[in-house]
């Protein structure tokens, strides 16, 4: 919540640094099906836990968000097949991708915008499971449950996109910018307002400001960050279909938001890398195809006996408030007593 | 579009939202009570449905066959029941309030209770048969032929709906509920044990589902999948309807159900837009729901 102190700015840029050496001693499997993966899925989840700790909204709506950009540049890219009515560069598509999944962002809040809590929860989430439903019943543009193949990027320096280095330091590059924007937003007026909303929407409005429009706004901030997610989760995944944004990727944006932990923006990729490396060793941890299991157990772990996740863990341990600042704790703070 | 069209189109979309009612009348009671949103409701309608048909399989081959399928009715809604008041007792009762806490905990539950049904039994389809009395058609006037159970699906959501108004409305149980959904606080206050109250509402809210389940497994094959789309379901029809209310929720599943069938009719690809434009309506001119009191 605070701005980042200097040993903050600090910790950030090593770690940056480190994942930006990584590529010379991790082998290709890891930087491009782990981390890369970790780290586009991530970029969601950040959407969640931006909404979830600036705004008090848990939206299960961002892989919708997502999914509307990853079906946008499906449906105008140069290479798609079946190839779309709209086909254009990768140059135009992507961005017009992102724009559309901000103006769902904001469609979503727009929707929700007299809801909270609970029921923002069931609506989102309602929004969500359906627009998977729409695109796997519409043949025309979304080519129902085959969905559109073989988008695989924009070429990167003359480089196919699909290139493990290339999608690596893409997926790297877009997360840290959207993780420092996120950092950026919530110290301006409009996060701050953004902020005394969660905290107290009737004050807020008392003084002047439009709870309404903050909301939209905030959907729609986290529609832009869900939407550069989902166009780089379509080229992971060359290509999208309808299950790819239904009812499981949807629940799995939030295990993962939880799971890191929604106190802090850093929280989404800690849980995002947790998933992705569960998700690829679970077979040879429980055995074979019983991931759900194992990800359902350590999700209601964290939910039973640490509600701000692995980062609220480390955070205790390391000792970083001093035992003066309480851990913070969206889930139980969103909840208590309706505030 | 001849009048026969137009009533059997309706009447498939009555029989249906029976079927969207008693399931959705279990997720709507627990969460009049105790502000539970049960994202666990559609795996409990699996559970229902499962369960019930590994009692129904081996019965049906025996010399009990015509009682195979009252036995799985009474066996998935107790397995259901009791899977409800584990739920309630072990992980939702000392999180009472944090209602968010609560919806993630049923989230994690669905998940495990969805992958290990299908560890145990297989994802193949199958569907229950059901008694003699209930098999075939029947006659309607205006319709003509029309499988008879889909018309008993009608009248056990009437005897569901009415029932639990009498609950409600008649009994000391139902006074109890009703003063719990009020102020919980108060409630104990006078002395009533409102833990117990809260396992007897969630084991009943849970048993609907698990009714459902094998009303609907009857009516349809059992696949997986179906708890996401009855989760769904019970989400819109309780969101349409109003939280916590049986006439609402009667409302909210004619609504859907007939927003279903007449959508399949005018835009086949489109109408399960049709239910979420509904949606999106009511929550723009009455967030609370068409029956459901004002949130607080």
């Amino acid at each position: 919540m605070i701005m980042m102190t200097n040993r903050q700015w600090l910790m950030t840029g090593a770690v940056v640094a480190l994942l930006l050496m990584l590529p010379l001693f991790l082998p290709n499997f890891w930087l491009a099906n782990i981390l890369g993966r970790a780290m586009v899925y991530g970029i969601v989840a950040l959407s969640l836990t931006f909404l979830a700790h600036y705004g008090g909204f848990i939206s299960l709506a961002q892989t919708m968000m997502a999914g509307v950009a990853g079906y946008a540049v499906a449906m105008m890219a140069p290479t798609a097949i079946p190839l779309g009515p709209f086909a254009m560069s990768y140059g135009y598509a992507i961005p017009l991708a992102v724009l559309a999944a901000t103006l769902t962002g904001a469609l979503v809040g727009l929707i929700a915008v007299n809801t909270r809590e609970i029921y923002l929860l069931m609506i989102t989430l309602a929004l969500a499971v359906g627009f998977s439903l729409f695109a796997q019943s519409n043949t025309q543009w979304f080519r129902g449950y085959e969905g559109i193949r073989n988008i695989v990027g924009p070429e990167v320096f003359g480089m196919p996109f699909r290139t493990h280095l290339v999608f690596y330091y893409v997926a790297l590059i877009t997360a840290v910018l959207l993780y420092l924007l996120v950092l950026y937003v919530v110290r301006t007026p409009f996060g701050l307002a953004l902020q005394a909303i969660r905290d107290s929407a009737r004050r807020t409005s008392a003084i002047g400001f439009s709870v309404a429009l903050h909301r939209i706004g905030a959907f729609a901030l986290a529609g832009f960050i869900a939407g550069c997610g989902g166009v780089l989760i379509t080229f992971y995944n060359i290509g999208i279909t309808p299950s790819s944004i239904g009812l499981w990727p949807t629940v799995a944006v939030l295990i993962m938001a939880v799971i890191g932990g929604l106190g802090h923006p850093v929280g989404a990729f800690l849980g995002a890398l947790i998933y992705a490396v569960m998700d690829t060793f679970a077979s040879s941890i429980i055995g074979h195809d019983r991931f759900n299991t194992l990800i359902g157990l350590v999700f209601l772990t964290i939910v039973l006996v640490s509600p701000d996740g692995v980062w609220g863990i480390g955070k205790r341990l390391a000792g970083l408030g001093g035992g003066k600042e309480p851990v913070s704790d969206p889930v139980a703070k969103l909840t208590a007593g309706g505030k | 579009m001849s009048l026969q069209f137009i009533l059997t189109v309706t009447l498939n979309g009555l029989t249906l939202a029976a079927l969207y009612f008693i399931v959705a009348s279990g997720f709507s009671l627990i969460f009049g009570l105790m502000r539970t949103v049960n994202m666990a409701h559609g795996a409990l309608y699996m559970v229902g449905a499962y369960i019930g048909f590994a009692v129904f399989d081996p019965i049906y081959g025996s010399a009990w066959y015509s009682y195979a399928w009252l036995i799985a009715i009474v066996a998935g809604i107790a397995a259901v029941a009791i899977l409800g008041v584990v739920m309630q007792v072990v992980f939702l009762g000392w999180m009472q309030g944090q209602e968010l806490r609560q919806a993630l905990v049923t989230i994690g539950l669905s998940i495990i209770i969805a992958d290990q049904l299908l560890a145990n039994f297989g994802g193949s389809p199958f569907q229950f048969f059901a008694p003699d009395m209930l098999f075939g058609p029947v006659q309607v006037p205006g319709v003509g032929r029309y499988p008879v159970f889909r018309l008993f699906q009608v009248g056990l959501a009437v005897a569901v709906g009415v029932g639990l108004w009498l609950l409600l409305n008649k009994t000391r149980l139902g006074i109890m509920v009703r003063a719990g959904v009020d102020d919980r606080q108060m409630l104990a206050a006078c002395g009533v044990n409102v833990p117990l109250v809260a396992a007897t509402v969630f084991a009943l809210g849970a048993a609907l589902a698990g009714l459902g389940g094998v009303i609907g497994a009857t009516a349809q094959p059992m696949a997986l999948g179906v708890d996401a789309r009855f989760l769904l379901i019970s989400l819109v029809v309780v969101i349409v309807g109003g939280m916590g209310s049986i006439g609402g929720t009667a409302l909210g599943a004619i609504l859907i159900g007939l927003a279903e069938q007449w959508g399949q009719v005018f835009f086949p690809t489109y109408s399960v837009i049709l239910t979420f434009v509904i949606m999106a309506a009511v929550l723009a001119i009455r967030p609370q729901g068409l029956m459901g009191r004002k949130i607080a």
